[in-house]
C-alpha cells in the first residue's frame, strides 16, 4: 500500500530496521509501562494452573510475549538485559532436562515415568509431593516454550 | 437467545476467513487472522471450553501475529498470487 517500492527488491539480510528502537514515544513509553504486566500475568498463569485454566504452555507463550514486546519496541540491543539471545536456547533444553529429570527420577527411584509419588523430596505427604512434582514439569514445560519462542524470534531477525 | 451469540461469532468468523483468504496486503491478512483467532477462542468460551480459549487466544493472536510480521518484514508485503 504506502510501502515505498524498493522495500521488496532490498536484501533481507540487509534489514536492520527491526533490530533498532522504534521512533515512536508512544510505542515507547506504552510498551514500557504493559511489559512488567504481561511477564506478571504470565507468572500468574504459570503458578494458578493448578486451579484455573492455564499452565506451562499458557504462561510460557505470555512471558515469551512480554519479551518480544520489548525486543520489538526498545530493539534487539537494549532487551538483552532481561534475555540475552545466547542463553535462549541453552536454558530452553535446561527446561527439557528439567522435565526428562523428574520424570527419570521417579523412574529410577522404583515408579513409572513421571509418577511424582516417588521423587525424592522430603517431608512432604504424598499430596504435596505431587502438587510440587507436577510444579517442576511446569517449570521445564514453561521454560522451554518462552525461550524457544523468544530463540525462534531472534533466529528469525538475524540474518 | 444462546444460539444467536454463537451464530454472530460464526458469521463474523467465516467472514473473517474469506477476507484473509482474499486481501493482498499481507500485513492486513495478519491483522485479520489475529481477529479470526479471537473469534474462535470467543466461540471455544461460549461451548465451554475455556482452556482452549486461553491457548487459541495466546497463540493465535500474540505469537502468530508477530511471526508473521517478522516475516513480511522479512520478505515482501504485498501478495504475488
Amino acid at each position: 500500500m504506502n510501502g515505498s517500492p524498493d522495500r521488496d527488491q532490498r536484501d533481507p539480510c540487509l534489514d536492520e530496521s527491526l533490530k533498532e528502537p522504534t521512533d515512536s514515544i508512544i510505542v515507547d513509553i506504552a510498551s514500557r509501562v504493559i511489559t512488567p504486566f504481561i511477564l506478571l500475568i504470565g507468572l500468574y498463569v504459570f503458578f494458578h494452573g493448578h486451579y484455573s485454566p492455564g499452565g506451562g504452555f499458557q504462561g510460557g507463550v505470555l512471558l515469551a510475549a512480554g519479551i518480544l514486546l520489548l525486543r520489538l519496541s526498545l530493539g534487539v540491543a537494549v532487551s538483552q538485559a532481561i534475555m540475552p539471545t545466547r542463553m535462549t536456547l541453552r536454558l530452553a533444553a535446561g527446561g527439557v532436562l528439567v522435565f526428562l529429570g523428574t520424570g527419570l527420577a521417579a523412574v529410577f527411584l522404583g515408579g513409572n515415568f513421571l509418577d511424582y509419588h516417588y521423587l525424592p523430596l522430603p517431608g512432604l505427604s504424598p499430596e504435596y509431593l505431587r502438587y510440587y512434582g507436577i510444579l517442576l514439569i511446569e517449570v521445564g514445560v514453561t521454560a522451554t516454550v518462552m525461550l524457544t519462542l523468544v530463540a525462534i524470534y531472534d533466529e528469525l531477525l538475524g540474518c | 437467545m444462546d444460539w444467536m451469540i454463537e451464530f454472530t461469532l460464526f458469521l463474523i468468523l467465516i467472514v473473517g476467513a474469506l477476507l484473509v483468504l482474499g486481501v493482498r496486503d499481507l500485513l492486513v491478512a495478519v491483522v485479520t487472522l489475529n481477529v479470526f483467532s479471537f473469534i474462535t477462542a470467543a466461540i471455544m468460551v461460549s461451548l465451554g471450553a475455556i482452556d482452549v480459549a486461553f491457548t487459541e487466544a495466546v497463540v493465535g493472536a500474540g505469537a502468530v501475529g508477530l511471526f508473521s510480521i517478522v516475516a513480511i518484514r522479512r520478505t515482501s508485503r504485498r501478495s504475488e498470487d
